[in-house]
């Protein structure tokens, strides 16, 4: 039965991956305007250290001891680039550079040092995550959808990330019009009293808020693709700042379905017969969209 | 004089400065520099390249920290008086390939009445489209930023400015790299608000043009060399200790000499 | 233990290996100061997560073909050309579109590598067994690597070098002066070209030992730990070259000695303990000695304004300046100047005076522009040109 099927083991990876994509793709929009695109690589990096430093703490795989880490080490980062960056005198992509490899080698050392045999926890993981495994065993089909006993089965992540797009939602539509003040003209935004300082912060800490639910469920690969890929061909489509952003989740969550699906489906289409990487497909998928946007786009070249 | 009494705030000057001091690394751009603007006149800050005015302005609006020094704006610290306050930067800082239209630009300077979810009504946009008509730039509201020429670009930050409805108006270089036309337009912009009685002040470049634009001036080099109206201080003495003998510069101030 | 792995005692393979990644570390430093001061220190992250596919795919076509997956200089082959494709992704995106080059560099890298995750997924149902090597380029493995990959990577790692060594006059002279470079008869874009390859070689030949996640540490972490030692771009290319070659070559040592202390890793860690000895303690960009001048200068401009505020008889505003005045003994706490403050006053106000003076003298017009608020006169002028100057200045201090 197609639907049981689908329920069970698809829609939830699904939903998640949409979700991912979206709440990654709204704070990319005004990172790739404000030159600050690289972030979302710099943050996926640095969480590791903080998810290991978590686990050792709590001692299992406690997912919110494991996100709190991961926050911390993604806030540590920042001031660390920051403090490097005008300190140090040091160009912002190379400071980034510096600390994002450190944090991850201190991950990686942690994690060959730490005792992880038997819990889900390898570098590997934290790469591409499994999206794959995200299922759904209490659903029997569409009308799960209404049963409070199935429901109560659903995996922990869709849930978080529903939330935590929510609150991405809220944030970018209710900071709307400072958000795109302080990307166009910061000094103009401050002298009208805007905190940009305060606002360029939390748009920090909210991407890594969306880097950090993202990636327990779909690893860090994912995350960045989202991050730029979608707000990257949106810009190349048009020149409006709203619709890019619409067009960047529209995109965002068209390629979550159509990566998810061919890396399901796709290899048994050519006859074989296991399936590839949900994370890498959604992020091969958006690099096909970002592609045609760049060929083909309206508005893909500079005006001067 | 004592900077915590209030009492003469209707009277206080439009900007008024202590012993401002910014550095660069341990270089100060600008040095203890004093200033008074009075009010609804336009007062030039003129001085030879790298001489701190753009500096002075940016430090005067918090854009950038000073290391020493007082600024009141009507009486008030910076925070109490943003409402009467509009800032135009320099051309080029900031991206003109940004995802916008003219007239957005131009709403962006109603922030503070339209705070963060205010809808923009009908009145809004005829106020914006107002402020482009002034500038001579009504028929470019729905253009893409990014296709305007250098001349275009500055009177559309003028006309952001003017949808402020400030009573004092700072300008980095408001003439640099514009068209005659634009020039025109922006210099008779600005005595009209003179007229309205509200006041201005611009950071420029060009010697020549001082007499004829402004009502008093700022000599800067680093350090405050002369302040006051154009008739008395804009004169060769006091502009060969600011611009020193600097090449060009020494035939501009001769020729000023025998105009003035 | 760890001085037999520092003295080369921990046999044949670990011994190229640890010299491999001292040359690696050495062209790496230098190559990423060439990039780090054209401001374009991450396009090798781009360069090393384009890697991946290329390996995949070789990997997958060595199988075809019936031969060895794992073979070393095919996997590298296939790295090579995936990651120069990548690289053109990247100058394409940043150049024919509107996008700035930091979204270039992000999307290739995330693209590039998402596509090579699906295909490691392929190795896996496709090599049953072989894949485990493909695993190792993420982050290095250099433990049980076999002779003939060690001594592939310590000669390639070698010859890069010596490629650097034999191209430094037109790579330097790109980076430093491309106008002169210009004229003097290199084209701009060779030498582009040739610093994207030496690029691409340091990447490649980091894969097995560093990994191609961390690879883009060493070409950026040296430069930038160099930078705060000199201000001289050769000095910072020898120094950027030493931290490498240094924190290859550690790294690698305290690697061998142990089974769970992953090469790459240790080696980025050596390398950002090197940077921050930099960035602390050099001695005229480092945080600490820039921060005391800072401090001091601050106090410089404080009491210099307050004195002169004195001098002129006008209120002190800021508290800053009267606790610096008081705790100097120039004014008491009530604000009131003490005998020292107002001799000292006056000889800053005198000096200011001589100072305006320099200004009305176009034979003084070089010093006068040497004049930011707080400059020492003396340090400018000879005691005989003071001489002179007082003379001139008493008799107008009179009239004025």
């Amino acid at each position: 039965m197609m639907g049981m099927e689908f329920v069970s083991l698809s829609l939830v990876p699904m939903l998640i991956g949409i979700c991912v994509a979206i709440a990654c793709a709204l704070p990319g929009n005004f990172l790739i305007l404000r030159g600050q695109a690289l972030i979302g690589d710099a943050i996926s990096h640095v969480v590791l250290p903080g998810i290991v430093v978590g686990f050792l703490v709590a001692g299992t795989v406690s997912s919110t001891v494991m996100m709190l880490g991961a926050a911390a080490a993604a806030v540590l980062s920042m001031v660390a680039i920051e403090t490097i960056r005008r300190l140090g005198r040091i160009e912002a992509g190379a400071a980034m550079g510096v600390v994002f490899t450190t944090m991850f080698a201190l991950g990686v050392l942690l994690l060959e040092q730490a005792d992880t045999s038997g819990v889900h926890l390898d570098v590997e993981h934290a790469l591409y995550g499994n999206l794959e495994g995200l299922i759904w065993l209490d659903a029997i089909g569409w009308d799960s959808l209404l049963d409070p006993v199935a429901l109560a089965g659903l995996p922990a992540e869709l849930p978080r990330m529903v939330l935590v797009l929510l609150v991405i939602v809220a944030f970018t539509v209710i900071l709307w019009r400072p958000l795109a003040m302080m990307s166009f003209d910061e000094g103009h935004a401050r002298t009208l009293g805007l905190r940009t300082t305060a606002l360029s912060a939390a748009l920090v800490i909210l991407s890594a808020v969306a880097a950090v639910a993202a990636f327990d469920a779909v690893g860090s690969i994912i995350v960045i693709a989202m991050f730029i890929c979608p707000p990257a061909a949106a810009r190349l489509m048009t020149n409006r700042l709203g619709s890019q952003v619409l067009v960047s989740v529209v995109i965002a969550a068209l390629t979550a379905v159509v990566g998810y699906v061919l890396a399901g489906y796709g290899p048994l289409w050519i006859g074989q017969t296991a399936s590839v990487s949900a994370a890498g497909m959604i992020a091969t998928v958006s690099g096909v969209a970002l592609a045609l946007a760049a060929i083909w786009g309206p508005h893909r070249r500079r005006v001067r | 004089m004592v900077p915590e009494d209030r009492s003469g705030a209707a009277t206080a000057a439009p900007l008024e400065v202590h012993g401002i001091t910014v550095t660069y690394g341990e270089k100060p751009a600008v040095f203890s520099a004093d200033m008074t603007v009075r009010a609804g006149e336009l007062t030039a800050i003129v001085g030879p390249n790298g001489a701190g005015k753009s500096t002075l302005l940016k430090a005067v609006l918090g854009i950038v920290m000073p290391l020493a020094g007082q600024v009141q704006f009507f009486g008030l610290p910076l925070d109490k008086a943003r409402d009467r306050i509009a800032y135009v930067p320099q051309r080029a800082s900031v991206d003109w390939d940004f995802p916008t239209r003219v007239i957005d630009v131009v709403l962006m300077g109603m922030y503070r009445q339209l705070g963060l979810l205010g809808r923009v009504r009908q009145a809004h946009r005829d106020a914006a489209l107002h402020c482009l008509t002034r500038v001579g730039m009504q028929d470019f509201a729905e253009r893409q930023i990014g296709q305007l020429s250098g001349g275009q670009q500055q009177r559309v930050f003028l006309a952001r400015a003017l949808a402020q409805q400030a009573d004092l108006y700072l300008l980095d270089e408001p003439f640099a790299g514009v068209d005659a036309a634009t020039e025109k337009a922006i210099i008779g912009v600005l005595k009209e608000l003179a007229e309205e009685g509200r006041t201005v002040v611009a950071v420029h470049h060009d010697l020549s043009t001082v007499p004829e634009y402004f009502d008093n001036v700022l000599l800067l080099a680093t350090q405050v060399i002369a302040e006051g109206p154009v008739s008395t201080t804009f004169v060769p003495e006091l502009l060969h200790k600011a611009y020193g003998g600097r090449l060009g510069a020494g035939q501009v101030i001769g020729a000023l000499a025998e105009t003035v | 233990m760890l001085s037999d792995a520092l003295l080369l005692q921990l046999g044949y393979n670990a011994t190229l290996v640890t010299l491999g990644a001292m040359m690696l570390g050495l062209s790496a430093g230098v190559a990423g100061t060439f990039l780090f001061l054209r401001k374009r220190a991450l396009v090798s992250d781009a360069i090393s997560h384009a890697t991946l596919p290329g390996i995949a795919l070789a990997f997958l076509v060595m199988v075809a073909l019936g031969g060895d997956g794992r073979s070393l200089p095919g996997l590298l082959v296939g790295a090579v050309g995936s990651a120069g494709l990548g690289l053109a992704a990247v100058s394409f995106l940043s150049n024919r579109t509107r996008l700035g080059e930091d979204t270039a560099i992000g999307s290739v890298l995330s693209v590039f590598f998402g596509f090579g995750i699906v295909l490691l997924t392929v190795v896996q149902s496709v090599g049953q067994g072989q894949q485990a090597g493909l695993e190792g380029f993420l982050l290095g493995s250099t433990a049980g690597m076999l002779r003939g990959d060690a001594t592939l990577i310590a000669l390639s790692a070698g010859l890069t070098f010596a490629v650097i060594l034999l191209m430094r006059r037109p790579l330097t002279l790109a980076a430093f002066d491309p106008g002169f470079a210009e004229v003097a008869g290199h084209n701009p874009r060779r030498s582009e070209a040739i610093l994207m390859a030496v690029v691409l070689a340091v990447t490649v030949v980091g894969l097995k030992i560093v990994g191609l996640i961390l690879i883009v540490a060493l070409l950026i972490i040296p430069p930038v730990a160099a930078r705060f030692w000199s201000e001289q771009s050769d000095r910072v290319l020898l120094i950027a070259g030493l931290i490498g070659g240094v924190s290859g070559y550690v790294g690698a040592a305290i690697s061998a000695i142990a089974p769970d202390l992953p090469t790459g890793p240790i080696i980025v860690l050596s390398c950002f303990g090197l940077f921050a000895l930099s960035f602390l303690l050099a001695p005229q960009r480092g945080v600490l000695a820039m921060a005391l001048r800072h401090i001091r200068f601050r106090r410089e401009v404080h009491l210099q304004q307050g004195l002169l505020a004195i001098a002129q008889g006008q209120p002190i505003y800021e508290s800053l300046t009267r606790r610096l005045l008081i705790r100097e003994g120039l004014i008491r706490a009530d604000g009131v100047a003490t005998p020292e403050g107002r001799a000292e006053a006056s000889r800053r106000l005198r000096d200011v005076a001589r100072w305006r003076e320099i200004r009305n003298d176009p034979a003084l017009e070089r010093e006068a522009a040497l004049y930011d608020g707080l400059t020492n006169i003396e340090t400018v002028l000879t005691p005989d040109q003071l001489d002179a100057l007082d003379a001139r200045l008493s008799p107008q201090a009179e009239i004025g």
